[in-house]
């Protein structure tokens, strides 16, 4: 796999006049797990959201697969072209069990009649089956999702994003509010995902970013900083001085 | 394969549950002798058969409102519509027989209007009501939906657009100018299909055709709420910013269950007119609306039993009050409404699940101690 998956190109994001995002460029080959980091505020779920189209950039060209416009899509038809979001906030649906989450999210047609018609087949049903395997939910599967845990929603979201079969998985914050243990799982788990797929994440936890990132962005005050390795990262001035320096992460 | 709790045995057993409730009734009509205990009056076939047709209407609010989360405050709007068209119908098949002897009907000799209005037309033929009473609140809901829902307007603010527009219709209804009756609405229906509408067994047939019916709209609302589009209603109630990213256009959703909910809608409307020969603005208008959300408020959202048995259950403390203690009529409703939402916020079908669970506890304790 090769080529680039997402390519973003002189974005600015105002919200009522505070630039959220000026003047970002930002590109992810296929088939990377990119981390992206910064301080609060620096534009990492804006980005994320302008690559799934919750929000829209007032100047910027944001291009999918090389040749793919994203800007005039809506949110449903970004997701459809295979670009999945994992939510900061662990978002499921709280009064479906763990399986009709998964259910909804699997990568099928999603029009009106198809959703009324459509049966599961067999092999949708084991590729679900399969996912609860590999997010370690198979045990709760009838489980209504709102009465999970936190690191279980986390999961299963993760899984929801899974079994849409994204080109492109944008991850924000998997690991917030988890505990050590958990995070190591959730480690192993988007690596293993990313070897499937292109895979972007949001994070602050630094041990963390070290398990997993091979490259890693740094976004400060909307706007790309640096990129490069994780010890790179970690060695560069400007952004121990606006970042890391700043606490504990 | 799936879970057999909410399987096709479930869907039967309320499907025999219903069919079994109207024609008993029906049987009470006509078997026992009048001085029976059993006996039911011709007056109280016709309200149940009135309340029937409420319950039609209440399951489209419960699709609408207990599944997808859309609390819409008009849909005496589409009840309207649908009782219109028959009642325009039902309004011409009198013929000459009005008061007035002319083939116009007789509100419009009165207002002297000359000539029938155009969009009265169509209604001289049975076939084109029966369409014009899916087909007009169908294309009404399509369009304000479409609109509304496109544009992202949605929780309580598309309530009180939804409310507004039920004040609008109702002010255009009250207008003579309208050429649909004004205040008195349309009424004196003589006929249906020549059948004498006075007659009880034509009263009985329509008994029937809206117990069929009632049937029918249980079964597709349940196939709706059974399939992969139900959940994705659902999902949408739970949370609909997340739907779009999973790939669902929320709004194509939205406006399918509102079309739903408007033609059932209709149809009650239409079910309703010759069963109680009158139809004015101000059964269709904000107050019949809030009344209608009220039924299945207390019957039970998300449950479509809870949404029928809601629509008759009040429909009946209803009557039995208004006629028993007509000054406290109001104040039940009211007391009703807030207690339901207080202490069973999920409806009385909850009170029931509360009391099964009861028992199925105690059911299920026994094999454990045999094992």
């Amino acid at each position: 796999m090769n080529g680039t998956i997402i390519y973003v190109e002189g974005v600015a994001v105002s919200f009522d006049g505070f630039k959220a995002l000026h003047d970002l460029n930002f590109m992810m080959e296929a088939g990377e797990l990119r981390v992206v980091i910064g301080p609060n505020g620096a534009g990492k779920t804006t980005l994320l959201d302008v690559i799934c189209g919750k929000v829209k950039p007032i100047t910027g060209r944001v291009v999918f697969k090389e040749y793919t416009d994203l800007l005039p899509l809506r949110e449903s038809a970004i997701a459809n072209l295979g670009i999945g979001r994992k939510f900061q906030a662990p978002t499921v649906y709280t009064s479906l069990n763990v399986f009709e989450n998964l259910e909804l999210s699997l990568n099928r047609k999603k029009g009106v009649f198809n959703a009324l018609f459509k049966k599961l087949t067999p092999a949708q049903r084991d590729r679900i089956l399969h996912t609860l395997e590999i997010i370690g939910l198979i045990q709760k599967k009838d489980e209504i999702a709102g009465l999970l845990s936190h690191g279980e929603k986390q999961w299963l979201e993760i899984g929801m994003v899974m079994v849409q079969e994204p080109k492109v998985m944008l991850v924000d914050e998997p690991v917030a509010g988890m505990t050590d243990h958990e995070t190591e799982k959730t480690g192993e788990l988007l690596k293993k995902i990313s070897t499937e797929r292109s895979v972007l994440v949001i994070e602050h936890d630094m041990a963390f970013v070290r398990q997993i990132a091979k490259k890693v962005t740094v976004l400060h005050e909307g706007t790309v900083l640096f990129e490069g390795t994780v010890d790179e990262v970690q060695n560069h001035a400007k952004v121990r001085e606006v970042y890391l320096g700043r606490g504990e992460h | 394969m799936c879970k057999n709790k909410t399987g096709i045995g479930d869907t039967l057993k309320w499907v025999i549950f219903l069919s079994a409730f109207w024609i008993i009734l029906l049987l009470m009509n006509t078997v026992p002798p009048k001085d029976s205990f059993f006996h039911l009056t011709d007056f109280n076939l016709n309200t149940a058969g009135k309340y029937m047709a409420y319950a039609i209407l209440a399951l489209g609010i419960d699709l609408l409102w207990g599944y997808t989360g859309i609390l819409s405050l008009g849909q005496g709007i589409f009840f309207g519509l649908g009782a219109y068209c028959m009642g325009m119908y039902l309004m011409l098949s009198i013929g000459g027989e009005g008061a007035y002897q002319s083939d116009l009907p007789d509100f419009m000799v009165w207002n002297q209007v000359q000539e029938l209005p155009f969009f009265w037309k169509p209604f001289e033929s049975f076939a084109f009501s029966m369409l014009g009473i899916v087909l007009v609140p169908a294309l009404c809901a399509f369009v304000f939906g479409f609109l509304t829902f496109r544009s992202r307007i949605k929780g309580v603010y598309f309530s009180i657009i939804t409310q507004a527009l039920a004040l609008t219709v109702w002010l255009l209804f009250n207008q003579n100018s309208m050429n649909l009756g004004g205040t008195n609405g349309l009424t004196d229906f003589k006929s249906i299909l020549n059948f004498p509408l006075s007659d009880i067994s034509t009263q009985r047939m329509l008994f029937v055709v809206t117990g069929i019916c009632l049937v029918l709209a249980f079964i597709l609302c349940r196939y709706i709420t059974q399939s992969r589009l139900g959940k994705v209603l659902i999902a949408i109630r739970d949370n609909e910013g997340r739907i779009r990213f999973s790939g669902y256009s929320a709004s194509q959703y939205k406006l399918f269950v509102f079309v739903i909910s408007a033609v059932l809608a209709g149809i009650a409307g239409a079910l309703y007119v010759p069963q109680v020969g009158i139809i004015t603005p101000g059964q269709i208008g904000v107050l019949p609306s809030i009344e209608m959300i009220v039924w299945v408020a207390v019957g039970g959202r998300g449950t479509l039993i809870g949404a029928i048995l809601g629509a008759i259950g009040v429909n009946w403390a209803r009557s039995f009050l208004t006629s028993n203690y007509p000054d406290l009529w109001l104040y039940f409703l009211g007391a009703l409404f807030v207690g339901v939402v207080l202490y069973f916020p999920k409806g009385m079908w909850e009170v029931s699940g509360r009391i099964k669970n009861l028992f199925s506890r105690r059911a299920k304790k026994q094999p454990v101690i045999v094992n």
